[in-house]
């Protein structure tokens, strides 16, 4: 293990106490020519995309339109290449793991050392619940939502682009722990005492990789609810929203009632470790339950946060392609609300094991239980929308059902983990990873997939190759559960998980099963990849108009991809599916009378604090104080200027709304004619 | 975020909707009022050792707290249920549950499980 | 031609006049600190879990001062008032009184942080700081950040006052005049959970 310098005798002003030996590739061991190849093989990557974006001067493009656009589309699909770049890096973790797993038994200890391997495990759940699927859920809701509310922007366009830039750059922090330093070992959550007591770096990057992308997600929270409450198109009451607009709402409420407790948590296990203070260690009267309580608090509805959405992106797609308005409408946004409550009483499931009495055990047992019957409503209610619906099997389409059929399952044998006495035997065994991977994957991974082949062509104006869309699918479909099952089968043997070794032999059949699980899922990955590129080559082909599914909702009403203002018109909407109540009652689109449209400007603030407080985390990692404080102050300063900015925003004349207007992607926009 | 000058020209016809009840001098006096008593009355319970038992002045103390916190909610943060359409309200009612789960069910699992785990008396916790 | 396009679907289906938007920024805040909250009910459990962990150091009676308390306390309530009268100033469009009154408040909370200051250097100086045990970790946390939240509160308010008497009362100065009494008064009433759990209540425990 990398244990750099930690005695204050050795550290420099200028590096704190980064120096020479906290580079792993410059270590001549086999860790250290993996690391060197992964830096080589990121470097030749990085430069090439750096070259060709300057050969084809796209810098210019790239900071006007992108980096300092507060376009909630724009950082909406930013947030998705985000989510995929760190999937890829996720699932090398997870494909590393499983290759591992799969040959140390016996004599053979494997290619990866513990020390390493633990510093795996924890960066493929951290990375992956942190920046993949909430970076991909983020996306999602800033694409989609402003769209189906009839808006023209979020509520705090400017916000919104510094959410996203501390998402990324606590996504930086993570990736530089790969080759700076090391990573923590304590597990995605960070338990005391190992990660008051690991001394290096690792826990340090851990902790400001999240504080930051923490306080993105806050801000996310707090921009979309008062987008919803305040934004919506005139006649759109509460009841009229579309359910994914609901399930945003709900959602966001739970990010603000949770990320703040994650937060502190996270501050009072960095005054441990910073500063000598004994919140969580075990002696002088620290409690190391406090935390594992805490961190839960935040940790369940956490996983409510991540599912919620996915359910809402359910609840479009099942009624578009099965032509049928949504059955139970207001029962799925009770059930909605309903696990919204419920997800802030059942965070001791997490720690049955851990001392409570069985008077606490029953209670938040019982309240495990309840937590499902709201979501078995909603599968019940997707299962009635389609039932004599005419069912159009779509890409989208295909991975509700797998959804359906994985997600219930993995729901089921969450009902198991929360009988308490059932819960001692298959505590932190490989059961408990085979359920939360069926709920995460069957769930909000499939849900991911599901929204992105749903909405991909009212981002770019062209679908998805089908092809390879049901490819992907299969592949993930199949791997999950050859991945999967061997370890609801070992978890019940009481295998437990964690380790990068095993001594007993019999149980490397289902490892190797797994792993093969896993290469499945990777070429659903690659099959994903090769879908986008070749939509790409053949956009033409593929091209589509405003409303290429039937769609029943608002943002199938504009053009495909949305001109900046969204809808030239602001919409007035009577029923539910307001989308659908226009082409019934045969709406046409006006193409003059156009007024001017008021919008945002765009602002380099959310790119200039991003970055200074990325290298202010770097220096707390480091114990580079003059770093961390120079930059701390800068983030105030900047803060503090852009208040000085009172003209934040412009109007598109109308004569570019009128030349937008009669350029657009609209062909198929009133036609309701593909599916 | 939007400009001030597009506002200033039509800010009469939906400035209710944005400028809520800024309050009265009556209210902000009535509301130092009562929280100077309720700000008195518990330091002179536990000033003034008034109570023997220090369960009836902690909990009259934290009762006393919880009035002058709706005090101030009422008096000086002027919460009313018509305030942004009553989301001003909700998202309050819903954050005062949450808390009172967080701190609740908190203070009863903590305190089961150093009842069960850490069956130490005082001095053995001593660090010394 | 531009009248035959607006038929009675358009018309039923659109907004063919922009309509107003509504401006977000005081509910956002509001819920921004609702979430504020959650960051305080953590630490107030952990001072729940924590608060009677002393390992052998100073309790709370020995080390909490109530006399400084009651002269805090009554500095934050004042500085309460004060902003209110500030608030209403605002209304009668009154800037001279405003930029008074926000400058009482100022330097009641600027008292309420100086003393803060000076009691946690004297607990440190007497061997009761943060690390010595859980209890007077959590204590120093909880009170620091409420501590840390009035300073913010302070520097936000210097910056308001320079821009007030830059550009006037316009509407989003008026927003952010709005938006920092509810920050104001929302800290006051932390403070009387700090007070009542933390000091009053932490003696007897």
């Amino acid at each position: 293990m990398l244990e750099p310098t930690n005695h204050p005798a050795a550290r420099s002003f200028l590096f704190g106490r980064l120096t020479l030996d906290s580079l792993p590739f410059l270590q001549p061991d086999l860790e250290g020519r993996i690391v060197l190849v992964t830096l080589c093989a990121v470097m030749l990557g990085g430069l090439a995309v750096l070259g060709l974006i300057t050969k084809k001067r796209l810098w210019g493009y790239l900071w006007n339109e992108w980096f300092t656009s507060v376009d909630h589309k724009k950082l909406g699909i930013m947030y998705m290449i985000l989510g995929t770049v760190m999937l890829l890096r996720g699932f090398a973790d997870a494909i590393m793991m499983r290759a591992q797993q799969a040959i140390a038994f016996g004599p053979n200890m494997g290619y990866l050392p513990p020390e390493h391997y633990d510093q795996i495990f924890t960066a493929h759940g951290s990375i992956m619940i942190f920046f993949v699927a909430m970076a991909y859920i983020v996306g999602l809701i800033n694409y989609v939502m402003p769209l189906q509310i009839g808006s023209r922007d979020v509520a705090f366009p400017f916000l919104n682009n510094l959410s996203f830039w501390f998402t990324f750059w606590g996504a930086i922090t993570f990736m530089v722990s790969l080759f700076v330093g090391d990573f923590s070992t304590a597990g995605w959550l960070g338990y005391p005492p190992v990660s008051e007591l690991q001394q290096g770096p690792g826990v340090d990057y851990y902790i400001w990789g999240l504080q930051l992308s923490g306080v993105g997600t806050l801000l996310s929270g707090v921009n979309f609810v008062v987008t919803i409450i305040k934004m919506r198109a005139p006649g759109m009451t509460m009841m009229k929203m579309p359910v994914f607009t609901w399930t945003s709402l709900c959602t966001s409420g739970l990010i603000i009632a949770t990320f703040p407790v994650l937060t502190a948590t996270l501050l009072l296990l960095s005054l441990d470790r910073y500063i000598g203070t004994h919140f969580f260690t075990s002696d002088f009267g620290g409690n190391v339950m406090m935390y594992i309580n805490l961190i839960w608090v935040w940790g369940h509805p956490e996983v409510y946060i991540l599912i919620l959405p996915i359910f809402g992106i359910y609840s479009e797609i099942v009624p578009t392609f099965s032509g049928k308005p949504l059955f139970g409408y207001s029962s799925m946004v009770y059930a909605t609300c309903a696990i919204m409550i419920l997800s802030y009483l059942v965070w001791l499931h997490h720690f049955f094991t851990m001392g409570s009495g069985a008077d606490v055990n029953s209670f938040f047992s019982l309240t495990t239980m309840i937590i499902s019957i709201p979501t078995g409503v909603k599968i019940f209610n997707w299962l009635f929308t389609m039932y004599r619906g005419r069912v159009h099997f779509t890409v989208p389409m295909l991975w509700t059902m797998g959804f359906l059929f994985t997600f219930t399952i993995g729901g089921m044998t969450g009902v198991m983990l929360s009988v308490a006495p059932a819960d001692f035997l298959l505590h932190n065994s490989l059961f408990l990873i085979a359920h939360f991977h069926n709920v995460i994957i069957g769930g909000v991974v499939f849900g991911v997939f599901a929204g992105v082949n749903y909405w991909f062509p009212k981002a770019f104006g062209f679908k998805l190759d089908e092809f390879w869309g049901k490819a992907s699918f299969w592949f993930w479909q199949i791997g999950f559960w050859l991945a999967f099952g061997p370890l609801y089968i070992m978890g019940l043997m009481g295998v437990t998980r964690r380790l990068s070794h095993f001594d007993n032999p019999a149980l490397q059949p289902y490892f190797i099963v797994a792993g093969i699980g896993a290469a499945l899922i990777a070429l659903g990955i690659g099959s994903f990849i090769i879908q986008i590129g070749i939509s790409i080559l053949r956009r033409k082909q593929y091209a589509v108009g405003g409303d290429p599914w039937n769609g029943r909702t608002l943002e199938w009403a504009t053009s495909s991809p949305p001109p900046d203002y969204n809808f030239a018109f602001v919409p007035n909407v009577h029923e539910r599916d307001a989308w659908m109540d226009m082409k019934k009652h045969g709406y046409q689109r006006p193409l003059t009378g156009f007024n001017d449209i008021h919008m945002p400007k765009n602002t380099a603030t959310g790119v200039v604090i991003g970055v200074l407080s990325f290298a202010c985390c770097f220096g707390l990692v480091w114990y580079i104080w003059w770093l961390a404080a120079v930059c701390f102050v800068g983030v105030i300063v900047a803060s503090i200027a852009h208040t000085y900015n009172y003209h934040r925003d412009y109007h598109i004349p109308k004569a570019e709304v009128d030349s937008f207007e009669h350029s657009g992607n609209w062909q198929d926009a009133a036609q309701g004619a593909n599916a | 975020m939007s400009n001030s000058n597009d506002h200033a020209a039509h800010g009469h016809e939906h400035g209710h909707d944005e400028h809520a009840n800024h309050g009265s001098l009556r209210s902000y006096l009535t509301g130092f009022v009562l929280a100077s008593i309720l700000t008195i009355i518990p330091f002179w319970l536990v000033m003034g050792h008034v109570f023997q038992s220090h369960w009836v002045t902690i909990t009259l103390v934290l009762l006393l707290a919880v009035v002058q916190i709706l005090v101030h909610v009422v008096y000086f943060l002027h919460l009313d249920t018509r305030s942004e359409g009553g989301w001003n309200m909700l998202s309050f009612v819903f954050t005062i549950v949450l808390v009172v789960i967080v701190l609740g069910a908190s203070i009863w699992v903590m305190y089961n499980e150093n009842a069960n785990m850490m069956p130490m008396s005082p001095q053995y916790q001593h660090n010394e | 031609m531009s009248s035959m396009a607006v038929d009675t679907a358009q018309s039923r289906f659109l907004c063919l006049k922009e309509p107003h938007a509504h401006n977000g920024t005081l509910l956002g805040f509001w819920i921004y600190l609702m979430s504020d909250c959650f960051i305080f009910a953590s630490l107030f459990a952990c001072y729940a879990v924590l608060g009677t962990s002393t390992a052998g150091g100073p309790t709370a009676a020995q080390v909490l001062d109530l006399h400084g308390l009651a002269i805090n306390t009554a500095l934050l309530l004042v500085s309460s008032v004060t902003f209110g009268f500030a608030m209403l100033e605002m209304a009668r469009k009154n800037k001279g009184a405003v930029m008074l009154w926000l400058a009482v408040s100022g330097l009641l909370a600027a008292g309420f942080v100086t003393l803060e200051i000076h009691e946690f250097l004297g607990m440190i100086a007497d061997g009761a700081g943060p690390g010595r045990s859980a209890f007077l970790s959590s204590f120093f946390t909880l009170v620091g950040t409420h501590g840390l939240h009035v300073s913010v509160g302070i520097l936000w308010l210097i910056v308001l006052m320079t821009q007030l008497g830059k550009f006037g009362l316009t509407d989003a100065n008026i927003r952010r005049m709005q938006c920092l009494s509810m920050f104001w008064h929302f800290l006051d009433l932390v403070w009387v959970g700090v007070f009542s759990f933390v000091y009053l209540t932490g003696v007897l425990r």
